[in-house]
């Protein structure tokens, strides 16, 4: 592997896939810093959630190297063990587990023993109960913590599921249009949220919402059919004529 | 471990339930052995063995809710459990006649000696012991369920693919068992028992005894099951029910999650089959039929499923109206059991148990693994 | 007992064609041959036949029938032999030769000529023998298959003028063949019975291996000829019992492909699983049935256009139903494919007990059109008509259904809906009508698929049940979403099925192929043609 992938969190490079001959991503290379938050948009079908798919290991590229802390491939674990990996993911729609209580929905979600015995004889811990209060305080869902998850509105269900992203306290975090379906103020605090966040952790943001991505404020990767159109902060790909054309089309 | 895990299942509904058919495992008995005929509380032996064979479906249900109502899935092969401990019983109640079949071989069954065969089949060892059969009975189901499962699973085999799989594998397993060199009696099955552990079958006591062994049977595997619920991984269960690959996003492995309880399910359904078949007195194919299996499942969704004691009200209410509907109005059962396919599914999608909980308002009854809102009523 | 009923048949068709002919030895003459017959042992015996079938006399082959069958008896009194019958305590006796009443007899005044299988063989060549010459092909054809089987080198004079006089081709290749049979049973040169080895190779049957395999175990060139021979026949049987069970497949496939192409629709195209789907295929048949006897009792002239008139109305009939049940259920339930599977199961289990009550519990009975029935051989293979029926019928269905598909309106909206519904509904596609029409349109082949089974299944409520694992079983393996894959499922599976029985016996077959199923599942989830992309995932 090549000194660049050293050191990184996050590493793909000359990644494609494709499904019935369409190529959803195409020379797809990225790298990701600790600590970093980076930002992911483009127009649709540019292949942002493909490339989520396929670092959280829903989909297998056809070629190319996605390694995880510089050294790990990710490209030969399933989902589960990702997600034991310390990367956590938010879906672009908020699927959280709706007949389970709130309260329960950050609980299973909790860092813990993942294996069947385990979870079998669980109990829980002190330490873990006031985990839970915390996440659930930081969410702002502390009063609804005993009612079911299908009855949160679609915010507070996104905010939930971050919560969720937290509770599992993985070293990376991907999130998908956390945004959508927000008040104006709600997606301030979550762009609050995200930015206290990345202060111990990595992030990559997928937003359409450019007020979005100019509150949290850092570097920016334009992605358009299946690669990197451009990079930098979101004045400097704004400027950019070819992300402008790919944008407005023509 | 165990007891505190054990404990944690006896919730508010479970103590009740234990309770009620503990008191049925007393009294039943009691007063078919003990009560005059003529009295008002008396119960014949006709009916205590009715009773007895509905508690052994209703631990049929049990299993069946716990894949289905918790984890999703829809097992349309669970009959296929219940037959094989079945079996594995009826193989020692073979074994048990000795020399006094019809044709007084002493070790060999009568349809064997029919069949010219000189010795016993391999498999066929081991079942004159009681100990060994009760392992069996709980061992087969269960390794063929681990077995089906494991490919079925990692291979992310779901939904309807999957019920339509356990479809097939009971149906393969009914033309098997259909067939006389496979050594189970074929056709006609496993029949004619004499003694279960030295007691006559046939005897009042033992058929009491027979009674109360399945309502407590059907206690302990309640309380496990509503231990497994209350646990965390029965959080897991049914948060692989209703987002399954969200769940795998946060680090379960659903695989081994459902494998587990497919497996656990697959052990009550052979304990529910061993205990049926000395109550009814024959196992044979026809509890292969695929039929045999989806009734179970409608049991199921009658009661309310997703609630343990959903199960068990629904085999005991449908089984009932099967024994009344086909004695008095036999051409109409299947018009009936048909129509409560249909009509639990389009009205009554939690089922009894969902229904009583909505008329009680609020109280959804501590841990009812409620459905989905995607799923619930049209 | 074979060779009796082969020389009864033979006696008839020679005793209507010489009926008028005259006789060629006077009635006493033939009287004193008849008579030996009951002199002395066996050999005697078929030394009296022989000589008797010498005299080529055309009521000689009805007395030796007579003798075949143990009705001759010898009268101890005299020796006279007469044709007897039970009267009472006595017994009847009649002229063998002209047939005249003479009187009874008590039973121990007459003793039976015994008949051993040394015996019947004879008088089975003998008849053959005489009648080989007869100017009917039809009786020379039958006498040439009696020396085929009684192999006697005595009759080779007799069959080398047959053979040079016949005119009908394969009642002399009959005759060579049987020839080649004599000559081997008899004291020819080697390479007389090569030669003979090598006609009979030709033939390539199972008889003919039967015939070769004695000589096969001979030592030198012969007994290396015959096993040469025996080996090729082998092979060649081989490959005949291979074709006849493709054919057989192909023909379990194309009643596969018909019943699952309307699952592949409802299941595939909308993602419905329709349980009650073997129903369909029930009413189907049931729909063949009252269109079978209304015809019989309203227009008996039509009766052989039963079938035909019967596929309109059971596209119909199983249709509506078909209708009515995504109308007032399966509508309820989209998006819910478990509890679908539930409903519609429920629905299956009424429909039968309907069925059962309106027409009973039994089977009943259709009639196969005169133009359907009967059957021809390709080679070694029989190929039966009602078979071929079907699979033409089947692939007639097939690539109706694709062109329908592909080519009308409602395919064009079926195939939108498919794969986009809110967008086919926000163009104006009347959604559900579209999945009225398309259950519909499912549930109508079924219907189809119906009057075809009812040809070769028994026509009764619990037909459906047979069908419905299988057919989920072809549409799965085939990849659902997918006609085509559906065809090659239904064939595959099809022929899988009928190669597997010969050697794992029918039900053993199944459950291989059922196992084999359930593994292929596992390892691809949708099917050999799947789809795959995004869209599959969600």
């Amino acid at each position: 592997m090549s000194g660049v992938a050293e050191g990184s969190i996050l590493y793909l490079d000359q990644v494609s896939v494709s499904f019935d001959g369409f190529r959803a991503i195409n020379n797809l290379s990225l790298v990701l810093e600790p600590g970093e938050m980076r930002a992911i948009i483009g127009p649709n079908g540019a292949g942002k959630t493909t490339m989520m798919d396929i670092v959280t290991g829903k989909t297998r590229p056809d070629t190319g190297d996605v390694l995880f802390d510089g050294s790990i491939d990710l490209t030969r674990l399933d989902e589960a063990a990702i997600a034991n990996l310390g990367i956590g993911r938010k879906f672009q729609k908020p699927t959280v587990f709706e007949s389970h209580t709130v309260e329960d929905n950050v609980a299973l979600a909790l860092k813990a023993g993942r294996g069947v015995f385990q979870t079998l004889f669980h109990r829980r811990t002190p330490a873990e109960q006031s985990r839970i209060d915390e996440i659930l305080d930081t969410i702002r869902l502390t009063a609804r913590r005993s009612h079911p998850a299908a009855g949160l509105s679609h915010g507070q269900k996104q905010w939930l599921e971050i919560g969720m992203l937290l509770a599992q306290e993985p070293r990376l975090l991907l999130v998908d249009e956390p945004a959508a379906g927000m008040t104006d103020a709600e997606t301030a605090e979550t762009a609050e949220l995200l930015k206290r966040i990345a202060e111990k952790q990595s992030v990559i943001v997928v937003e359409h919402d450019m007020t979005f991505v100019r509150q949290l404020g850092v570097k920016v990767t334009v992605l358009h059919e299946g690669s990197v159109l451009a990079e930098g902060s979101l004045d400097a790909v704004s400027a950019n004529p070819r992300v402008v054309e790919v944008y407005l089309g023509r | 471990m165990i007891t505190g895990f054990l404990l944690s299942g006896f919730d508010r509904r479970a103590r009740w339930t234990v309770a009620v058919l503990a008191a049925l495992a007393l009294l039943v008995p009691a007063s078919n052995l003990l009560l005059p005929e003529d009295s008002l509380l008396h119960v014949s032996t006709y009916q205590l063995t009715l009773f007895g064979k509905y508690l052994t479906y209703a631990l049929l249900a049990l299993s069946v809710d716990l894949v289905w109502g918790y984890c999703g899935i829809l097992s349309l092969g669970h009959g296929a459990f219940f037959a094989l401990g079945g079996y594995a019983m009826g193989m020692y109640l073979m074994r048990q006649i000795g020399a006094r079949g019809v044709y007084a071989d002493p070790l060999l069954p009568d349809f064997m000696v029919f069949l010219s065969w000189k010795e016993l089949p391999w498999f066929w060892h081991g079942f004159d012991m009681a100990w060994f059969a009760l392992l069996m009975v709980m061992l087969v189901p269960g390794i063929l369920a681990f077995v089906i499962g494991w490919f079925a699973f990692r291979s992310r085999v779901t939904g309807v693919y999957l019920s339509i799989i356990t479809q097939a594998m009971t149906y393969a397993l009914l033309l098997a068992f259909f067939r006389n060199d496979m050594g189970f009696g074929g056709n006609n099955g496993l029949t004619d028992f004499k003694d279960i552990l030295g007691l006559p079958i046939q005897a009042p006591a033992t058929r009491a005894a027979l009674f109360a062994a399945s309502a407590l049977t059907l206690a302990f595997a309640y309380v496990i099951a509503s231990a497994v619920t209350a646990s965390k991984l029965g959080k897991v269960l049914v948060a692989v029910r209703d987002a399954e690959s969200r769940t795998r996003f946060i680090g379960y492995r659903v695989e081994r999650y459902k494998l587990f309880v497919w497996t656990l399910s697959a052990v009550m359904a052979g304990m529910a089959g061993a205990l049926y078949v000395p109550q009814v007195g024959i196992i044979n194919p026809s509890e292969f039929d695929p039929s045999a299996s989806i009734e179970a499942v409608i049991w199921v969704a009658v009661g309310g499923r997703g609630t343990l004691v959903g199960a068990l009200v629904g085999a005991v209410v449908v089984n009932f109206g099967k024994t009344w509907f086909t004695g008095a109005l036999p051409e109409v059962w299947l018009f009936a059991l048909g129509g409560l396919f249909v009509g639990v599914t389009l009205f009554l999608p939690r089922g009894i148990v969902g229904l009583f909980a909505r008329l009680r308002r609020g109280d959804a009854g501590g841990r009812t693994a409620g459905i989905p809102a995607g799923e619930a009523a049209p | 007992m074979r060779p009796i009923r082969l020389i009864a048949a033979v006696c008839v068709c020679l005793l209507s064609v010489l009926a008028a002919s005259a006789a060629t030895i006077a009635d006493s003459e033939l009287t004193g041959f008849v008579r030996a017959l009951g002199q002395g042992d066996f050999d005697d015996t078929e030394r009296a036949v022989a000589a008797l079938a010498a005299t080529g006399d055309e009521r000689v082959a009805g007395i030796l029938d007579r003798l075949g069958a143990g009705d001759l008896m010898v009268r101890k009194a005299d020796g006279a032999v007469f044709v007897a019958a039970k009267a009472g305590k006595d017994v009847a006796l009649a002229d063998p030769v002209t047939g005249a009443d003479a009187g009874t007899a008590p039973k121990a005044g007459v003793e039976k000529i015994k008949v051993n299988n040394r015996l019947r063989r004879a008088i089975a060549s003998a008849v053959g023998n005489l009648t080989l010459m007869s100017p009917d092909p039809a009786t020379r054809r039958a006498a040439a298959e009696a020396v085929l089987k009684s192999a006697d080198p005595a009759v080779l004079p007799v069959l080398d003028k047959a053979i040079a006089a016949e005119t009908v081709a394969d009642v002399r290749a009959t005759m060579q063949v049987a020839r080649a049979t004599a000559v081997l049973a008899s004291d020819a040169g080697e390479a007389d019975k090569e030669a003979a080895l090598s006609a009979i190779a030709g033939l390539g049957t199972r008889d003919a291996l039967s015939l070769i395999s004695p000589y096969a175990s001979a030592e030198g060139p012969l007994g290396d000829a015959a096993r040469k021979a025996a080996a090729g026949i082998e092979r060649s049987m081989l490959l005949w019992d291979a074709a006849q069970n493709v054919w057989y497949g192909l023909s379990l496939g194309s009643v596969l492909l018909l019943a699952a192409i309307g699952l592949a629709i409802t299941f595939g195209v909308m993602g419905v699983i329709n349980m009650a789907h073997g129903e369909m295929v029930m009413i189907g048949a049931y729909s063949t049935f009252v269109v079978q006897e209304t015809i019989r009792a309203y227009a008996p002239s039509l009766a052989d256009y039963a079938l035909p008139l019967s596929l309109p109305v059971a596209f119909v009939v199983a249709g509506g139903v078909g209708i009515l049940i995504e109308r007032s259920i399966i509508r309820w339930l989209y998006g819910r494919p478990l509890e679908t599977l539930l409903a519609t199961w429920g629905v299956s289990l009424i429909l039968q007990q309907a069925v059962r009550s309106l027409f009973g519990a039994n089977n009943r009975e259709v009639g196969t059109p005169g133009w359907m029935a009967g059957s021809f051989d390709v080679g070694q293979m029989q190929v039966t008509w009602p078979r071929l029926w079907i699979i033409v019928f089947a692939l007639a269905v097939f690539l109706a259904l694709i062109a329908a598909l592909k080519h009308t309106p409602l395919g064009l909206q079926m195939r939108a809906v498919t794969q986009n519904r809110a967008m086919a509904a926000s163009m104006g596609i009347r959604t559900p009508l579209v999945d009225a029409l398309t259950f519909g349109l499912g549930s109508g082949i079924a219907g189809l698929a119906g009057v075809a089974l009812s040809q070769i299944d028994n026509v009764s409520p619990n037909l459906g049940r047979g069908y419905i694992i299988d057919s989920f079983m072809v549409v799965v393996f085939g990849g659902v979403g997918n006609l085509w894959g559906t065809f090659v499922g239904a064939m595959t599976l099809g022929i899988a099925n009928k190669l597997l029985e010969p050697y794992a016996g029918a039900v053993l077959g199944k459950i291989l192929l059922l196992v084999f199923i359930i593994l292929f599942i596992q390892k691809r989830p949708r099917g050999l043609f799947a789809l795959k992309g995004r869209a599959v995932e969600q």
